[in-house]
């Protein structure tokens, strides 16, 4: 695949110089000459210096027949402007953007980026993973809709606790996909499974529902 | 109306003291207090500092029932993606952004934006000067 990577920085630098390995073709677009240099002297002649949002310096690295354009530079609204010349000048089939602030990844996908990088939910993530909280975790999003894969750990004295999933007064839409047991183990649960306290739940819901599925696995009875 | 400009540059400053004089409700945003030195003497309207790039400040602006927001901020990406929100998430009835680059200006027209790019007009009205 031909892959333009736009904004040389950390991010880029690891980035392409993984994607080459994996026998890509990429191309770093850097504004930075001082940057452009030491890029070019670790990755070779790859880099272009340029800014990445300007129809004219795209249309020179020949983004006409790029696979893919992914944004990384610092500057969120910088990666957005990139992916929309890409998509829309170009007809790059597709465009992935690095946003610093998760409040634009609803913006992005409104506007037509195929997907987003928050680092900032990432880890968010993992800190939530860590903690020993009652939220429910968010694990992965369903490219298709609302549909969301999360985790959460039924404390002792949830509602749920000692009850069969056939009972449950589960929210539209939710199931519970595994059980992580702490003797027993991962298992596929069935209706007749009754739930222990300090169970792990993976489980599906919708963003619609999701604070009823929260409600349900954590709540009190 | 109900006006938002985002960016107190020279322009701004200057649209936001015209647009109030003539009796429309305007609030100016900027990043930088500083910038608030360039709105006339006269200015009646409300300069908030923050990032219109935020929601938050977005709201507080009045966002969600304004009926124009103008982008005269110095970075054209910040200008496009401000008003794509304004038109996409909050439906402004009226969104004006200035883009100097005129083929980021173009696509972006063709895109459904209204824009006025600055360099061309300039470069036009210079040209008209010459030749004239």
């Amino acid at each position: 695949m031909y892959i333009i990577v736009v904004g040389g920085g950390e991010v880029g630098y690891h980035l392409s110089k993984i994607l080459l390995n994996e026998g890509h073709e990429v191309l770093i677009l850097e504004q930075d000459a001082a940057r452009c240099e030491r890029l070019t002297e670790e990755l070779g002649g790859i880099v272009h210096r340029g800014d990445g949002c300007e129809a004219a310096t795209l249309d020179s690295v020949g983004t006409g027949r790029a696979d893919m354009m992914v944004a990384v530079t610092d500057g969120d609204e910088d990666n957005l402007v990139a992916c929309q010349v890409a998509k829309h000048r170009f007809n790059v089939p597709r465009t992935l953007a690095r946003i610093t602030n998760p409040g634009n990844e609803t913006i992005f996908s409104m506007l037509g980026i195929d997907a987003t990088v928050s680092s900032t939910n990432l880890i968010l993530a993992h800190i939530e993973q860590e903690l020993p909280s009652h939220h429910l975790i968010p694990l992965l999003k369903l490219k298709s809709g609302t549909l969301e894969i999360v985790e959460v750990k039924i404390p002792t004295g949830s509602g749920v606790v000692g009850k069969r999933i056939g009972d449950f007064r589960m929210p539209k839409g939710s199931a519970v996909l595994l059980v992580v047991g702490k003797e027993k183990g991962p298992f596929i649960p069935t209706d007749d499974t009754v739930l222990e306290a300090e169970d792990d739940v993976v489980a599906i819901t919708s963003a619609e529902h999701e604070e009823a599925m929260r409600e349900m696995l954590v709540g009190r009875q | 109306m109900k006006v938002i400009i985002m960016g107190c540059s020279r322009v701004g400053a200057q649209l936001a003291g015209m647009l109030d004089a003539g009796g429309h409700s305007v609030t100016i945003l900027d990043v930088e207090p500083y910038s608030f030195r360039k709105l006339p003497s006269t200015f009646n309207g409300v300069a908030m500092v923050g990032n219109g790039l935020e929601d938050e400040l977005l709201k507080k602006a009045g966002i969600e029932d304004a009926d124009v927001f103008v982008s005269t901020t110095q970075g054209d990406n910040r200008n496009v993606m401000a008003c794509q929100i304004a038109k996409h998430i909050y439906h402004v009835p009226k969104v004006v952004s200035r883009i100097y680059d005129p083929i980021r200006e173009e696509m972006y027209r063709n895109l459904g934006l209204d824009t006025v790019s600055p360099t061309k007009v300039v470069a036009e009205l210079l040209k008209d000067r010459v030749e004239g």
